[in-house]
This record gives structure tokens, sequence and C-alpha cells, in this order.
């Protein structure tokens, strides 16, 4: 009991934020590297792409038949692989993740879901309904589906384009500003986070009580807020000090080639089948 | 409570797009006005920083971690409107760069938690805060609570989203297309853990984080503050005197409570669905409802509803006890320990964060 005690209490939840802070910055530097590369989506123009995958995850949201959605997830995969995205890692960073998560909703619905009985558990005598199973299915294959296909277009596409993007789709200037400025800082303060956390554990000696634990989480997240507040402070001044008056101008400057456009065709085409035979 | 891809249908997911888009225009024109202002870099840094906070676990009493969101800290930061801006935009980055949350189920999850969150953090803090003094300890308790209960009503919001898939999308099986459970099932689901782990993380973080402005800069809570009193006038209420007689006549009263048995009939308006059934109940309805007779059935809709929740301790008589007295003592023990556990777990909280504070330097 003591030594579980201690374990956990020896900066475990310092490790715990450190290992996810790493993670997301890994996952930034990999869609960084990712996207310049020289793989089929990544030479598509960006409206094409914006458009052609959010179009298949509406297909996969529509569709009322399982293996349609499976149809789905298997042109994701298929992409992905000509784009030269790693499967493996999308198998561990988004399949493995989303199915934990989806996991723990649907499996109670097999036994929940009313309808034609088709096992009964021994010892506890709850019954699975094929209903159950297909619930389940309907909900695993869906997030996973959609999951890769947002994952196949931000390994393939800066995050830049995909703001500029937007703005085909009329969505306001200042938002995509607002998006594309945190974005940055999002970076900036996980480097920042991180080197916290790090100092902070070389730091720590001994076991932690929760009080602890908890002092030093809020003391921390405080201290990110003042640098936060601080470099916002910095930023408007820099803003101020290059003519910043309330305008915001974004370089508009795709073209589409013919490849754009048989590709657009491509994605139509397969998201309207899609549509067509999974209602 | 990021709802994933494949959890709504496609028109519920384009009702909640469409419900959130006049709130964007709406906040969008009011950060436009004030574009030349320093509200750009701040929303984008708050929005990153939302972003950062959720990815904190921190480690709860109990032995739990969660993480915030934090909605509570934003809209007492930045105002309802910049915070359902900074708040959306977090989460539409979390959807489409971390997959945490789906990206059909953008516009609800912005809803729940950046829209119905800011708003009801804003009602509630100004609320609770009133004109209290920037550094005081009332405005640190206004944005615990407010944090509190916006993640909360944001729950509530994402569960009856679920709750109502099964109504309407199923399969020609019978097999729900969407998520499978019904309210009955959702509304609990998500509300245990919410009013008790993600509640007790977001009250944390934003009382922890507005005690922490009080400290190295109040004027940023001037935004949302109203008329408050000025910043060095008082700080924080004397300290308490002893709670010990209160404590025993809470004490006393929890024995008193079997003396509720001997009242009889059910309050006015408080009958069950079977209550309706039962002749000599329905007479005493009538008795106390100026002699309008009581209909023999429940009404429909009663009886629908009434069947969404069924308590633990249903009309304070556990069903595992044998005797009604002991039944009613064991739920009075029980509500009045809940209650008073959830309160001296948001004072003690509270008094951490403010205990170390050192003294505020007059502006």
């Amino acid at each position: 009991m003591t030594g579980h005690h201690h374990r956990r209490s020896r900066g475990g939840f310092i490790e715990h934020t450190i290992d996810g802070l790493h993670s997301a910055m890994d996952r930034a530097l990999y869609a960084d590297r990712s996207a310049s590369g020289r793989g089929l989506l990544q030479r598509l123009d960006p409206r094409v792409k914006v458009a052609g995958l959010g179009a298949l995850i509406l297909a996969s949201a529509m569709a009322a038949k399982l293996w349609v959605i499976a149809a789905v997830l298997l042109a994701a995969i298929i992409l992905a692989a000509l784009s030269f995205l790693s499967i493996w890692m999308i198998a561990t960073r988004v399949w493995f993740a989303t199915m934990t998560f989806s996991a723990a909703f649907a499996v109670p619905a097999l036994f929940l879901t009313p309808g034609t009985v088709i096992y009964t558990l021994p010892a506890l005598l709850w019954t699975v309904t094929s209903q159950g199973i297909t619930t389940a299915g309907f909900l695993i294959l869906r997030s996973e589906t959609a999951a890769t296909l947002a994952l196949v277009l931000v390994f393939t596409t800066p995050w830049m384009h995909i703001l500029k993007a937007l703005r085909l789709f009329r969505v306001p200037v200042v938002f995509v500003v607002i998006l594309g400025m945190t974005c940055r800082y999002i970076l900036l303060l996980l480097e920042n986070a991180h080197e916290m956390f790090e100092s902070r554990k070389s730091r720590t000696v001994g076991p932690m009580t929760r009080g602890e634990q908890r002092r030093i989480a809020i003391a921390s997240t405080g201290a990110l807020l003042s640098r936060t507040f601080h470099l916002s402070n910095e930023v408007y001044l820099a803003m101020q000090a290059r003519g910043f008056r309330g305008e915001v101008y974004i370089l508009d400057d795709f073209r589409m080639q013919n490849s754009d456009w048989l590709a657009a065709l491509g994605f139509g085409g397969l998201t309207a089948a899609l549509v067509w035979v999974g209602h | 409570m990021h709802i994933p891809d494949g959890y709504l249908s496609p028109s519920t997911c384009a009702a909640f797009y469409a419900g959130s888009t006049p709130f964007w225009y709406v906040a969008l024109e009011r950060v436009k006005k004030a574009l030349h202002t320093r509200l750009v870099p701040l929303i984008s840094l708050f929005s990153a920083f939302c972003f950062l906070i959720m990815m904190f676990n921190l480690p709860l009493p109990g032995g739990t971690t969660g993480h915030a969101v934090g909605i509570g800290l934003a809209t007492v930061v930045l105002g309802p409107w910049a915070a359902m801006l900074a708040v959306s935009v977090a989460l539409i980055i979390q959807a489409l760069f971390f997959g945490d949350g789906g990206i059909t189920a953008i516009g609800a999850n912005c809803f729940n938690m950046a829209i119905v969150g800011s708003l009801v953090a804003y009602v509630f803090y100004r609320a609770i805060a009133g004109r209290a003094p920037l550094v005081s300890f009332r405005r640190v308790v206004a944005a615990g609570l407010a944090g509190y209960a916006a993640i909360n009503v944001s729950a509530l919001l994402a569960a009856i989203e679920f709750g109502i898939q099964p109504l309407f999308y199923k399969d020609a099986s019978g097999a729900p297309l969407y998520c499978p459970y019904p309210l009955s099932v959702s509304i609990p689901a998500m509300m245990i853990g919410h009013l008790t782990i993600a509640g007790m993380a977001e009250l944390i973080v934003s009382a922890g984080l507005v005690a922490f402005l009080q400290w190295s800069d109040p004027s940023l809570l001037r935004a949302t503050a109203g008329n408050a009193v000025k910043l060095d006038e008082g700080s924080r209420a004397p300290a308490g005197r002893s709670l010990q007689p209160l404590w025993m006549g809470l004490g006393l009263l929890m024995f008193l409570t079997p003396l509720g048995i001997l009242a009889t009939g059910a309050a006015w308006g408080e009958w069950m669905a079977s209550d309706f059934s039962s002749p000599a109940i329905r007479e005493q309805i009538a008795d106390s409802s100026l002699h309008q007779a009581a209909p023999t059935r429940a009404p429909q809709g009663l009886e629908q509803m009434s069947q969404v929740w069924t308590a633990p301790f249903s009309r304070y008589a556990p069903p595992y006890i044998r005797s009604a007295k002991f039944g009613y003592l064991l739920s009075a023990m029980f509500g009045a320990g809940l209650v008073t556990l959830v309160c001296f777990l948001v004072v003690r909280l509270m008094r951490g964060f403010v205990v170390e504070r050192p003294r505020q330097p007059a502006t």
C-alpha cells in the first residue's frame, strides 16, 4: 500500500503532464514534416483537400450501413499510404487513442440495446443483442474513420494552407487570423510549459502529497498564464509597431491545376456514390 | 465531454452548426469593433492557454485526476463574447489537429462548452461576485462556482444531445445509428462524472487562477467586474466564528428527521405515477386540490417522464432498508452528508489558494 502510494506521489502527475506535452509537440513536428512531403495529397490544392476529405467525413456520418463506413475508412487508409504517411503512426496515435474512448462508450451498448438476443454471458446472464453489436460497430467505425480522415488532412497540409482554404468557405478573416495565431502560440506555450515542468521535475525530491501536487499544478498554470499575458502584450506592441490598424490581409495565391480538378472530381464522385449506397 | 464524430446524427450536427453561427457572428462583430485594442492577440493567446489547460492533469481530492476546460477563467478575464471565440478556437484546433472531439460535432461542442458555457459562467460570476472588490475572496468563490456551473450545464446539454439520438435514428433492424443510449442512461452517466471530477477540476482551476490574478495583476479582472468596489477597499472576510453549535444543531435535526413520517400524505404536486391508481391517495389529492377529482390514471407524459431517472433513495426509503424510520434517518444522513461534503471541499480548496496569497499591494 505504502509502496503504491509513494510511487504515485513521486511527481507522477508531473511526468504524466510532461508526457502529454511531449507527444503533442511530437505530433506537431511530425505534421510539419509530413505536410512538406511529396505524396499524392501533399501535391493537391488545399481547398480540394479540405472540401474532399470533409465530404468523405460527412459521407461516413450519413451512412446507415456498416460496410459503407468501412469502405470510407479503407479509402482513408489508401490515401494515407499514397501520401507516405506512416500507417503504424496512424494506428498508434489515432486508432488506439480513439478506440479506448469509443470502446468504453460502445461496449455497454452491446448489452443495453434492446433487440434480438444472440448470446448470453455465462455467469452474469447479460444478453448481447445483434442490434447492440451493430450500434457498437457504428460508433467505433464512424469515430475511427472521421479521426483518420482529419489526421490525413492535417498531416498532408501545412496549417497555414488549411486556414487559407477556410477563407474560400467564407469563414470571416478575423476568425481565420485568430485561428492562425492560436496555433502558433500553442506551440510556443507547449514548449514553455514543457520546460517549466521539466525544471520542476528536476527540482522535486521525495514524495509529494496530493495537496502539494495540486498546488504545484495551479501555480504552474498561473505562471503560464502570466507568461501568456506578457507575450500577448509583446505581440500587440509588435503588431502596432508594424502598423496593424485592424485590417487583415491574407495572400490567396492558390491556383487549381488539372490534377486538382481531377482530384475534386474523384472526391465528389466517391462521396456521391457512398452517400447513395449508404442510404 | 468532447463529442467525437459518429455519436450525433448529421442533422443534429447541422442544427448545432446553425445554432452556433449567430453567436459566433455577434462575437466576431464585437471583436471587430475592438480590433484596434489588444483583443486579437489576447484571444489567440487565451485560446492557446485553454488548449494547454485541457492537457494538464490535475490531481483531485479522492485519488482521481481530471482536466479543466478553462471556460470559467476565460469568461472572467475576456468577458463572455470573447471567451466564446477563444474556447471555440481551442476546440476547433483540438478537433482538427489532435482528434479530440469530432469535426462534424464541432458545432455541438462549441455550442455546449464555448457558447452556453461562457454565458452560464458569466451569469454565475456576475451574480455571485456582485460589487465585491476585485481582490476579494468572494470573487475567487464566484469564479470557481461559475466554472463548476458552466461545465455541468455543458455536460447536461451534451447528455441531452446523446440521449435524443436513439429516439430518432435507427436502421432497419432497430439498431441505433448514432449514440444508442436514451436520456435515462446518458444523463446520469454524463452528470455523475461532471458533477464530481470534471466540475471539481474546472472549479479548482477557475478559482485558483482568479486568486493568482488577484495577486499578480488584478486589473485583468476588471473587464467583467462591472462597477466593483475600488481595488484597495477591504479584502478578506474576518475569520469565522466557531461552527461547533451549528454542527451540533445539524446532528440533532438529522436524528429528528424520522418525525417526518408522522405527517401523512404526499406533498402537493409531488405525486408519483403510481399514486393515481390508489383510491386512498386520489382522495387525498382531491382533498388538497379544492376537491378537484384526480384522474384515475397518471397522465401519459408524467408516466413517461417519471421513468427517466430512478433515484437511489427514492421517496427517502432505500429499497434495501426494512425499517422506514431507519431508512428516513439514513436518507437524511446521506443527503446532509453529501451537501456538507461538497461545501467542505469547496471551502477547503478555496482556503488552500488564499492562505498563501501575499498581502495585496495597493494600486
